[in-house]
């Protein structure tokens, strides 16, 4: 496999871009979370300081009980392998409005840069469509961004797509952290008042 | 199964004591013994009423065969969407998710299982999130498999450990009114519990070829 000559900072904006109260994302612990606060912060972010492994199935709950906004996970490889099971249950599900994009550093970023089964070519996108999501990618390059981008915030979904990013490590930008504070506000942005 | 009073062995569904099967070759017919077929179980239907009631619209589980007649009743109802799960902790993110998205949901799990959640249950507890788990007990009264006793003595410890309110049930006719409470414990206080359902009362399970 090429080297990986993405950003991830650059390509969380793009993925991020424009976006409006139509569009509800969760990120998955550690860089992810730094990436979509560096982003700029908004209630309709729920930021992960914990829990690993349940970002994709927060996301399933959400795009369930919010079938017109879209929901997009932003999660790291080690996140998504913690969770590979969630793309069987994800699969049987189908929600039109779900997508998943995994950071995808090949390496634990937050504990020393130890690489993760994604650097042994395990294929994370390959087991999403295994597992029968109907739109995977696997995205390498810059002319690859705008389908990416395509699939993260309009494609039909389930949408699971991989971008291979540099292991680069990065100022921590940080979002609060108080989960009942982030999930109060998340509620109110997107349900009205309490 | 002396040791047990005759309603419990009824309701365990166990075989009938080898000396009362069948009769000695040569003797007259004697009619073969068994318990009376045991009636179905209603308080499920209690559990299905009270979620309803509360408008719990996703319910995801691991089966278990304790919940099968719950998981059936969900699975015909047009306003809840049942999710099959590949490990319990799944569910309590996805009902995070379904918090954060203005649904009720509930999770349905054997005590197995809930060793399964234990991290994950730093999810509703850090975010003071309402999350109802419903757990079938197995490791207690007539337990054949003893694979099942330490998570089964295990399960309420780790409950408590990870903040999470217990309510037990031990009883079929108190099932609906706990269901009730705990729902109110869990969408007015934002908090986890979990509802523990008995082995003695949900009958163990029998390992006998049908």
């Amino acid at each position: 496999m090429p080297e990986a000559i993405l950003h991830r900072r650059p390509l969380v904006a793009d993925l991020l871009k424009g976006r409006d109260e139509n569009l509800l994302v969760v990120t998955g612990l550690g860089t992810p979370t730094y990436d979509v606060a560096a982003a700029g912060d908004d209630p309709r972010t729920f930021f992960l300081w914990g829990a690993m492994g349940g970002a994709t199935m927060i996301g399933l709950g959400l795009a369930l009980a919010q079938p017109d906004r879209r929901v997009l996970v932003l999660a790291g490889d080690g996140e998504m392998l913690m969770s590979v099971g969630s793309l069987a249950t994800v699969a049987m599900k189908r929600p039109a409005n779900l997508a998943v994009v995994v950071l995808d550093n090949e390496h634990f970023g937050e504990t020393g840069m130890q690489p993760t089964p994604t650097h042994a070519g395990v294929d994370l996108a390959g087991m999403a469509a295994a597992a029968g999501w109907p739109a995977t990618f696997t995205a390498r390059a810059e002319t690859d961004v705008p389908r990416l981008v395509e699939l993260a915030r309009r494609t039909p979904g389930p949408v699971f797509a991989v971008a291979k990013i540099m292991a680069e490590k990065l100022p921590f930008v940080l979002p609060p952290k108080d989960g009942a504070y982030l999930k109060d506000r998340f509620r109110q942005a997107v349900l009205g008042k309490a | 199964m002396a040791h047990l009073p005759v309603a419990w062995e009824d309701r365990l569904r166990l075989p009938p004591p080898a000396a009362s099967v069948g009769h000695p070759i040569g003797s007259k017919a004697v009619p073969r013994m068994t318990a009376p077929a045991p009636a179905a179980p209603t308080w499920p239907d209690d559990i299905f009423r009270a979620l309803k009631a509360a408008g719990v619209r996703q319910v995801c589980h691991v089966p278990d065969a304790g919940h099968a007649r719950l998981i059936r009743s969900c699975e015909g109802d047009n306003a809840m969407q049942v999710v099959t799960l590949t490990t319990e902790e799944e569910g309590v993110a996805m009902l995070c998710g379904a918090h954060l998205g203005g649904q009720r949901g509930v999770l349905l799990v054997q005590s197995s299982g809930v060793g399964n959640c234990i991290n994950m249950l730093s999810l509703p507890t850090t975010c003071r999130m309402p999350l109802l788990m419903i757990v079938t007990m197995r490791g207690e009264f007539g337990e054949f498999n003893p694979w099942q006793n330490a998570m089964g003595l295990a399960t309420e410890a780790v409950l408590t450990a990870m903040q999470v309110a217990c309510y037990r049930c031990e009883r079929a006719d108190e099932v609906g009114l706990v269901v009730e409470n705990a729902l109110r414990y869990a969408f007015e206080g934002s908090r986890p519990v979990a509802v523990l359902l008995s082995q003695r009362l949900i009958g163990a399970k029998a390992f006998v070829n049908e």
